[in-house]
């Protein structure tokens, strides 16, 4: 109970003055008028339709080869699982195309799967990234599930579903018979390298059960320099996904025969699968694609005609602002 | 529960023994005087703490979807993060309940260990308060606080009475009387020692009476509110006083009405629920979509699943091999995949948007609670808001119900004029004591002595009559309607500043003389009986003391039966020095008149002058008051002496049997005039009234008043202006009523066909009409404002009421102002049932006094004003202020803000949750239905508590649309209001479909951009959460109309917060999402795509937006644009003025 005593009562209770406590700070009050309206489309389609042309022609100048291959290095049409998961079969596949138009350096060399869901939730969580940095944390595998332990309950380092499917077809590619060279340092984030996959830790139990889900690794090399590895961990976040294999430091040029052969391993065919080799060269928009142009061209241009339909619309019909006579009470005359 | 209290009463009263605390608290046990306001102690603090935090229906939300994510297949969030929700709600509620309790204690330790003198082995020691019993005789000196509700034995007056002051209990600062038993009072200043039993009620909450018996030596003593003093209250005036304790501690009436009152809920907020109910059946139809395409994908796949690289049920290493994995069978899966999409889309369902709105509110209560205008200096009472849960009902209000005195009116007396024995005084013209001759003036002085607080300018004619000798009839009617005045009331005389109250210093110069009463209508009737020369200058419980122009006059009190208002009169019975007892009478004049003489024609012509008179009185706005008087014979006397005895002692339907015993007296009484006392208008209810009235609000003034009274009143208050068509209905039969009503209703095109549903159209349509044409300003001579007055039957049937009802509420909806007189207090919260009961239109009550408590508490908003007649009204209100005119800035400035504010604040927090859902949504439909988030579980998390959470709040506490000039300048925008022009219906599903676009967007950009690229999936939740993040932030940027530096510091502050966790969150390495952001922002393309799904999210909106205002612009928007740019005119004037010059 608050006590009203003598004292108090002297004291003036007057709220303070100040101009925050009676809400009369300054304060900008932002109206739609017409040549604010008119002006934001305005300035909207001059800065939107500039980066969407230079975003287009970022695009056009990519140049883009993809070749599926998951289909024509395959023998028979009817045992297409029983082929890729038997070891003993010859795997090896070559395939020719011409480069469309010179192709500066780097040029970028893509795996590109479909239908596959790394992003699914079971996969995603089934690794371990206290295994990958900390060699004392190898038996950290809870989350890897199914592939987290061998039978004899000794860990799988990297454990998990993730690691466990590593892709592992493998290319080399040569130009008129001579061998291009696809360097694979570096293909991986400077942050995987550093702080992620550890140079003190090494591949363990690594698919040694009776499944083999893809890859191998090479229990001599440290995880820090397994950067295929490190690729394929950054789970994508979409079923159709592209992943980079290599990098040629030369140009191609225009209408060069590329031959490359290809170790078809990887078993896409259980789910229907495409695989899909994809060479290209990046600009600052990365590969080919011209949505973002085209967006920003369209964005640009609705904004612009809408300025326009709106100036119409005020020197045709304006409404004088703030115009009392337009408010309710004052708009409609007397019924009778 | 009433019936229930009764009962106990009976069979279980408590029994005291007094100074016997022994035996008192053996037999029963009886608490002790140790308070405990404090909820918690340190060791059942934490389970109690959240034992009462998981009453609220939002916290088991989130303690349910907590417990779900802890089931392994359910386990979509780590677990951790899906505890810190619900751990963050409740650490800061605890906190604040904990430093809440921390501060109780602090002040019940200080109460509890005070110390009072209890009496311990017949002498009078200090004792601490927490050690004070039931039972203990205890003694207080003056100003010292009471420590528990105690019956007085004894005081230091020989006459036994004791002054309190009783602020901290129910506010009120006059002093109360109460007083010891003659008996017991004796035998205290005798010395004798007291044993007894009080027999009295078990504890209640009821103040205002306390019925119990005390046994003393065999004689069986009534004992009532009068004798009891309470805890909280404060001795004054009075030396010291004894009293045996009855109720301590917790059983005190002080701490049992410390109670809250119980919570109102507003308008907009079941709205809300309604609202949220669409949004539990979108989140019920998402997850559902998730369940079943969970089950369908698993169909297809379902001779894959065991190797499928990204899905592997099966176990395949030796010892395990052929196990399942994580897999419960198609159909468990699809449920659990049900189950976790809950998890996931949770916030679809806006829980925390209750915490939101109670720290908007919390914040609005701020600004209304400092607001300079509602301060009022003559009570020094600053605006309370004692509810915080129904701030924008403020903004809605439709029907305001008034009280008139003390609301409208200063509840100030003045006593104006007068009707003695036919004939009428006080009619003079200002000035009046100019013409006081010689005579007077002498008769004067000896009253002169008498200094009174309030002086009023006697009438010299009735000066004249008040000194005459006495001799004729209408001398002595004159002597004893002053008489009347002066004894017929329940007003304490304070004298200050004499040498001696005694009788003997009568003489001895002059003593000032503060009257204090609870009414002060009683305070202005002696105050003016005193200046014609009648003072009252003492009172016991036993005899009043008058001095009648110079003589004093001991009149003893046989009897006293107090105002109540079914008889609507209070009467006195007193014996005078020479023997003969009389009932003085004085009560309404409805009450008065069918209890008069009626033998004599003179008493006729006497009744019809005076009637007259009364009418002239309150047609010009005084409120009238019929005095009468009986002289008492012996048979009569003794009999009702034996009823008010019995009725007195009563434990049992005192008041029934006290009206019993008034009826019996209370009859054939000789009328001796009437009295009219003007309460003059509160300043500035006019002006107030005619802006309420232009805002489309419509004002129904309830008073006891009579008919004349009430119009005049209404008229100087412009409530009823002279363009008004008045329509009285003031029939006294239910047949009358009703054919007044159909001939009214008749009259102005109202069809009073017996369907009600063709009333209730014609209604609608009419009204619409009316309030246009209200808005001509009496163009038409045939103005359809319609005024109805009604006047209801005081003692008519009830079917009359009810009845009546449906036919008269037709007709008073379409009345701008209805004023109705005669109203009880019960009836008036009746009449607030029924429009609530008729309308889905809310309610504002506002009064003052305690007969105006049940209305306040039955309307949808109860404002109590903070006046002359105690604090009842405001102690039961929701919001509290100094004066009437305030109402206005209440309702057109903080309602119109409140509602504003609150109604958008909703509606995007809605658009904020669900477009963040939905986004997810879309992309679990790219999972192959895995419920899979590509933001991280922080992120996910985070997103309404830290992201975007405070921004809503300081655009809900500060955002204004129009200054408060404006909205004071044109009432008619609070009309936006009434229109629900800020939520409804078809702004939320406008809202919603905006929102369904802003997700699409928000998905798809990213989508399509990283179509076919390397992108992975954090870099893609981290791009999400960003870009939505931005995006509502901007929304919300669109819809502020007032930026100050707070708004933008909340707005872009919120963003540049975003960055930072999710950079911290990015530098964690034993995240997978680890150097995500970094990475990130060194591509342009991330850059880009941000700016495109804000503009392509936004643009739809803008363009929106902008088409309204300009072909359906609001009144609201029209308004602003005319505040805004008359401000830059101005400003742009000057400059070319300096130009040209």
């Amino acid at each position: 109970m608050s006590s009203d005593d003598g004292s108090s009562k002297k004291v003036s209770k007057k709220p303070r003055y100040s101009r925050f406590t009676q809400q009369e700070l300054p304060a900008c009050k932002p109206i739609l008028t017409p040549a604010l309206v008119i002006g934001i489309l305005m300035c909207l389609g001059i800065i939107f339709i500039p980066i969407g042309l230079l975003a287009l022609s970022a695009s056009e100048n990519v140049v883009e080869v993809v070749d599926r291959y998951d289909d024509v290095c395959i023998p028979s049409t009817d045992q297409k699982v029983g082929f890729i998961k038997d070891p003993a079969t010859n795997k090896t596949c070559i395939r020719t195309f011409t480069i469309p138009k010179k192709m500066r350096k780097p040029v970028y060399v893509y795996y590109q799967l479909d239908n596959f869901y790394q992003n699914h939730r079971r996969y995603v969580k089934s690794r371990s990234d206290r295994q990958l940095w900390n060699p004392k944390a190898e038996y950290s595998t809870s989350l890897c599930d199914p592939e987290g332990q061998t039978g004899d309950g000794k860990p799988i380092v990297p454990c998990g579903l993730i690691a466990w499917s590593l892709f592992n077809d493998t290319y080399s590619l040569s130009k008129n018979d001579a061998a291009l060279q696809i360097n694979k340092k570096d293909i991986a984030w400077r942050s995987d390298r550093t702080h992620k996959f550890s140079p003190n830790v090494y591949p363990k139990n690594f698919q040694n059960g009776t499944l083999i889900g893809g890859g191998k690794l090479d229990e001599n090399i440290p995880l820090s320099q397994q950067e295929d590895l490190m690729v394929w961990m950054r789970t994508s976040a979409l079923p159709t996904f592209r992943k980079l294999y290599g990098k040629i430091e030369t140009d191609l040029e225009a209408n060069e025969k590329i031959t490359v052969t290809i170790q078809n391993n990887y078993n896409t065919y259980s789910f229907n699968g495409k695989k899909k080799l994809v060479i290209s060269t990046a600009t600052w928009i990365g590969g080919k694609n011209d949505f973002i142009g085209k967006m920003y061209m369209a964005v640009g241009g609705t904004s612009i005609v809408l300025g326009v339909i709106f100036s119409l619309l005020y020197v045709f019909k304006p409404r004088p602002l703030g115009d009392p006579s337009y408010l309710s009470w004052n708009k409609n005359p007397a019924l009778d | 529960m009433k019936l229930e209290d009764n009962t106990t009463h009976h069979d279980n009263p408590r029994l005291i023994h007094i100074n016997d605390p022994k035996k008192t608290c053996d037999n029963s046990q009886f608490s002790g005087n140790e308070i405990r306001t404090s909820k918690y102690t340190l060791l059942n603090f934490l389970p109690k703490n959240l034992f009462i935090q998981f009453h609220r229906v939002a916290y088991l939300y989130f303690l349910a979807i907590a417990a779900l994510n802890q089931l392994p297949p359910l386990a979509v969030f780590g677990r951790t993060v899906s505890l810190f929700p619900l751990l963050f709600v409740l650490t800061v509620t605890a906190v604040k309940d904990g430093y809440e309790d921390w501060r109780r204690h602090r002040s019940d330790r200080n109460e509890n260990n005070r110390e009072a003198l209890v009496l311990q082995s017949d002498e009078f020691r200090p004792k601490r308060w927490k050690m004070i019993q039931a039972g203990e005789v205890l003694k207080i000196s003056s100003d010292e606080a009471i420590p528990c509700d105690m019956v007085l034995l004894g005081t230091s007056d020989p006459s036994g009475i004791a002054y309190l002051q009783t602020m901290n209990l129910d506010g009120e600062s006059n002093l109360k009387t109460r007083y010891a038993r003659q008996e017991t009072n004796k035998l205290f200043l005798e010395g004798t020692m007291i044993s007894g039993i009080i027999t009295c009620e078990q504890p209640n909450r009821n103040i205002y009476e306390f019925m119990a018996n005390m046994e003393l030596n065999g004689h069986c003593l009534p004992l009532s509110q009068s004798n009891i003093i309470l805890r909280g209250c404060q001795l004054k005036n009075t030396e010291w006083v004894v009293g045996v304790v009855v109720y301590a501690g917790q059983d005190t009436k002080a701490m049992l009405n410390s109670a809250m009152s119980p919570s109102k809920r507003s308008r907009l907020e079941t709205y809300m629920n309604r609202e949220t109910f669409w949004l539990s059946v979108f989140l019920l139809i998402m997850c559902l979509v998730v369940g079943l395409g969970m089950g369908l994908w698993l169909n297809r796949h379902k001779s894959q699943l065991d190797t499928l690289p990204y899905y592997r049920k099966v176990y395949f290493q030796k010892g395990k091999d052929g196990k399942k994995y994580k897999y419960y069978g198609i159909p468990m899966e699809t449920f659990f995949s049900f189950l976790s999409s809950i998890i996931v889309f949770q916030i679809m369902i806006p829980i925390s948007l209750y915490i939101t709105m109670e720290l908007v509110r919390l914040g609005q209560s701020y600004f209304m609670i400092g607001d300079r205008h509602m301060y009022d200096s003559v009570s020094n009472s600053r605006f309370q808001c004692r509810s915080l849960n129904i701030n924008e009902d403020l903004g809605q209000i439709r029907y305001i119900l008034s009280d008139k005195t003390g609301t409208l009116t200063e509840n100030k007396m003045e006593f104006k004029k007068a009707s003695i024995w036919g004939k009428s005084y006080g009619d003079s013209k200002a000035g009046g004591s100019r013409e006081i001759d010689a005579g007077v003036e002498e008769a004067m002085v000896s009253v002169r002595k008498w200094k009174l607080k309030s002086e009023i300018t006697p009438d010299p004619e009735l000066i004249k009559l008040s000194y005459k000798d006495l001799h004729g009839e209408e001398r002595i009617a004159a002597y004893d309607f002053f008489l009347t005045l002066a004894a017929c009331n329940t007003v304490i005389p304070i004298l200050t500043g004499s040498p001696s109250i005694s009788g003997s210093s009568l003489r001895d110069g002059h003593t000032s003389i503060e009257y204090q009463g609870e009414s002060p209508d009683e305070q202005a009737l002696v105050a003016a009986a005193s200046t014609y020369g009648y003072t009252l200058f003492e009172r016991t419980s036993g005899h009043i003391v008058i001095d009648a122009n110079g003589d004093k006059l001991r009149l003893d009190v046989l009897g006293l039966h107090e105002f109540d208002s079914v008889r609507k009169r209070m009467s006195v019975v007193i014996r005078f020095p020479n023997g003969s007892v009389k009932v003085l009478v004085k009560g309404a004049d409805t009450s008065m008149f069918s209890i008069l003489k009626k033998d004599l024609p003179c008493d006729d012509r006497m009744r019809h002058v005076t009637q007259v008179h009364l009418n002239d009185y309150s047609s010009e706005g005084l409120r009238t008051l019929v005095v009468a008087a009986r002289g008492l014979n012996g048979e009569l006397l003794e009999e009702w002496q034996q009823m008010y005895e019995d009725a007195c002692t009563s434990l049992v339907d005192r008041v029934v049997k006290l009206r019993q015993a008034a009826a019996l007296i209370e009859c054939n009484l000789t009328l001796l005039g009437a009295t009219a006392i003007e309460d003059r208008l509160q300043e500035g209810v006019p002006e107030a009234i005619e802006s309420l009235r232009q805002a489309g609000i419509k004002v129904w003034v309830l008073t006891g008043d009579k008919q004349e009274t009430a119009i005049s009143i209404g008229l100087s208050c412009r409530l009823l202006t002279a363009d008004m068509h008045q329509i009285v209905i003031n029939g006294n039969s239910e047949h009358e009523c009703r054919k007044l009503l159909c001939d009214a209703k008749a009259k102005y095109h109202v069809n009073s066909a017996s369907c009600f549903d063709d009333i209730t159209n014609l209604k609608r349509k009419t009204e619409l009409n009316f309030l246009e044409m209200a808005s001509q300003k009496k163009s038409s001579n045939m103005s359809p404002q319609i005024t109805g007055e009604e006047d209801r039957p005081t003692f008519g049937p009830l079917a009359l009421i009810i009845d009546g009802n449906s036919l008269l509420f037709n007709l008073a909806t379409l009345c701008m102002v209805v004023l109705c007189c005669r109203v009880a207090p019960l009836q008036k919260a009746g009449i607030v049932d029924m429009i609530k009961s008729r309308t889905d239109d809310l309610t504002l009550a506002i009064g003052d006094g305690a007969n105006d408590v049940s209305m306040i508490q039955m309307a949808d908003v109860g404002v109590g004003i903070c006046g002359q007649e105690g604090r009842q009204a405001v102690m039961a209100s929701d919001f509290a202020m100094g004066q009437f005119r305030f109402l206005k800035r209440l309702l057109l400035v903080h309602g119109h803000w409140n509602y504003q504010r609150l109604g958008y604040l909703i509606l995007y927090n809605f658009y904020r949750n669900a477009v963040f859902v939905l986004m997810l949504f879309w992309y679990i439909l790219c999972t192959a239905f895995s419920t899979t988030s590509a933001l991280t579980d922080w992120s996910s998390v985070f997103y309404s508590v830290i992201y975007t959470s405070v921004p809503t709040v300081v655009v809900g506490i500060l955002d204004k649309d129009l200054s408060h000039k404006t909205l004071l300048k044109y009432p008619k925008l609070y009309e936006a209001g009434h229109r629900q022009e800020s939520y409804n219906m078809s702004l939320f599903w406008i809202t919603m479909v905006d929102t369904l676009w802003q997700s699409l967007v928000l998905f798809y950009v990213p989508l399509f951009t990283y179509r076919e690229s390397t992108i992975d999936i954090w870099s893609m939740g981290s791009l999400w959460t960003i870009a939505v993040v931005i995006l509502v932030n901007v929304h919300l940027a669109m819809d502020i109309q007032r930026w100050v530096f707070v708004t933008h510091a909340a707005i872009w502050g919120s963003i540049v917060v975003t960055y930072g966790c999710m950079m911290v969150l990015d530098s964690i390495p034993v995240f997978p999402n680890y150097g995500t952001i970094y990475h990130l922002v060194k591509s342009p393309v991330y850059w880009i795509t941000i700016l495109l799904i804000t503009v392509i999210g936004l643009l739809p909106r803008f363009i929106f937006k902008v088409c309204h205002q300009i072909f359906w612009p609001s009144d609201i928007q029209i308004a602003r644009e005319a505040e805004i740019l008359r401000k830059r005119r101005p400003f742009f004037g000057s400059n070319a003025d300096q130009d040209s010059s």
